[in-house]
């Protein structure tokens, strides 16, 4: 099954700053192994644009579609067998300690 | 009740999870595994005092409850292969040992995921005490306070959250079996103190024996495991002899030890020769050196506070450092608990906690004090949500300003 990871940030990281893994070993292991199919880093916050219509009219805002002190801050989209292969991989990544994610899987429409 | 309502309960109890257990694995639906395995004991209970109970009653109930399955698949049509493997089920009649085998990984797997750390913790205790244990949806409601229809939603999430958040039904293997025991132990511990607490479920106390027992049978090279059954059984043993005729709560001085389930006791003590020494283990020793005193006075306080010396190592939280402070107490004089009960509360962590009032109360009384003594067990009383326990703390106060 497929899960989005959101990469976001946290108000309060691990206390040990050297205890994170390596962000590069992490994307060329996951990689090698097929579970990471693509993954990104976002630009901060203040570059987002929130689009809506509404009564046929557009309306722009710029900004995050919700105000909070955490930020999404990346992606990654992940393959695996379920929830507990999912979380091996989360647990590995960098921002797991320096920050929080957030496993979704994907509704399979099929 | 009937011979053939006993056989049916009985046989029940054995059956439910593994029919449960099974029917999740084949046909992947929490649901309808559980209203077949309802289905399969109401179906006894009717016909076996009519038709006499089966050779066995176990098979007949998961064929039963198989076949209820197949009719349910087979009106919804679902996909071939489900089908196909609900049919190919072994017919269980002659008991094929090949077969228990699966049963026995159905099992494990059912608990595990029914106490996976991605379900919160309410929703992994009410869910092992519905699926794996069988327990009414309103049994359960009334020990969370909760209305019965409250709690059918809090199942169905729980049960809806499994499925779509991809929690495997899975016994994990190597390492991840390591870092996931504790949390399984953690819902069984839940599950048995909601039983013995003063105003709980008794039942539940029964059902997280139960499925301890259940537990150490499918891992018994897991000393933890050992650990938790002995210490349920060695705690259980005095369940009878806890309360006096009024329902009031009895201290372990004031219990009747002749009265207390030797047999529990003997062989929660057998269990701690494989138990090793993790949390559970030696708060199981500390029971065992409670169950086995002849009189409260000839307790071995000295062993008991030297396994509190161990447990605070591995958990040390305020309230163990509180019952390590009693022990102490007891070993080596009031003076000595005192001092560290002033170590426990340091941080101010065990606040206004009525048990840790209660101990002081207790050594104040024994360094020869009653009157500081009787104050600090109103105050202790004032604070407890239990009635049973609020009386015993005033009785004890009374006492002393006698």
């Amino acid at each position: 099954m497929k899960f989005m990871m959101f990469v976001c940030t946290d108000t309060e990281p691990d206390a040990d700053p050297t205890a994170a893994p390596d962000i590069h070993e992490w994307v060329a292991e996951r990689d090698g192994r097929g579970q990471r199919v693509l993954g990104s880093v976002f630009a901060p916050p203040s570059a987002a644009t929130t689009v809506r219509v509404r009564d046929g009219e557009l309306l722009l805002s710029d900004g995050p579609f919700a105000e909070t002190k955490e930020a999404i801050v990346g992606f990654d989209l992940l393959e695996c067998a379920d929830l507990d292969e999912a979380i091996e991989v989360a647990r590995a990544h960098p921002m797991a300690y320096a920050g929080r994610l957030e496993l979704r899987p994907l509704v399979d429409l099929d | 009740m009937t011979d053939a309502a006993d056989a049916v309960a009985g046989a029940g109890v054995e059956a439910y999870p593994r029919i449960v257990a099974t029917l999740i694995r084949v046909t992947g639906d929490w649901t309808l595994a559980e209203d077949c395995a309802q289905e399969a004991l109401a179906a006894a209970l009717e016909r076996w005092p009519r038709d006499g109970v089966p050779a066995n009653p176990g098979g007949w109930l998961m064929t039963t409850a198989r076949n209820r399955a197949l009719d349910v698949l087979r009106r919804a049509s679902v996909e071939r292969r489900k089908l196909r493997d609900l049919a190919l089920l072994a017919d269980p009649e002659p008991a094929p040992t090949e077969a228990e085998e699966d049963v026995v990984d159905d099992r494990l797997r059912l608990i595990f995921t029914c106490c996976h750390p991605a379900l919160a913790l309410e929703a992994r205790v009410a869910l092992t005490l519905r699926t794996v244990a069988g327990v009414p949806t309103a049994d359960i409601a009334r020990a969370f306070l909760v209305t019965e229809s409250t709690m059918t939603r809090r199942l169905t999430r729980a049960k809806t959250r499994i499925a779509t958040a991809g929690i495997p039904y899975r016994v994990p293997a190597g390492p991840a079996l390591v870092e996931r025991l504790p949390g399984v132990l953690a819902v069984l511990y839940l599950l048995f103190t909601r039983g013995y607490d003063a105003d709980g479920e008794p039942a539940f106390a029964s059902e997280a024996i139960r499925l301890a027992r259940l537990l150490d049978r499918l891992m018994p090279a897991q000393p933890e495991v050992a650990g938790l059954l002995a210490l349920f059984l060695l705690h259980d043993s005095r369940r009878a002899t806890r309360r006096d005729a009024d329902g009031n709560l009895l201290t372990l001085a004031e219990q009747d030890r002749s009265r207390w389930d030797h047999a529990a006791i003997a062989e929660g003590r057998s269990l701690l020769a494989r138990a090793g020494h993790g949390p559970y283990a030696l708060q199981a020793r500390i029971a065992a050196c409670h169950a086995t005193a002849p009189t409260a006075g000839a307790t071995d306080w000295a062993a008991i506070a030297h396994w509190y010396d161990e447990l605070v190592h591995l958990r040390p939280t305020p309230v163990i450092r509180l019952n390590r402070a009693v022990a102490h107490g007891f070993a080596y004089g009031p003076t000595a608990g005192l001092a560290l009960l002033a170590e426990a509360r340091a941080g101010g962590a065990l606040d206004g906690y009525p048990p840790a009032l209660a101990a002081e109360a207790e050594l104040t009384a024994r360094r020869g004090d009653p009157a500081g003594a009787a104050a600090l067990f109103r105050a202790a009383a004032d604070g407890v949500r239990s009635e049973p326990e609020r009386r015993a703390l005033l009785r004890r106060a009374a006492e002393l300003a006698r």
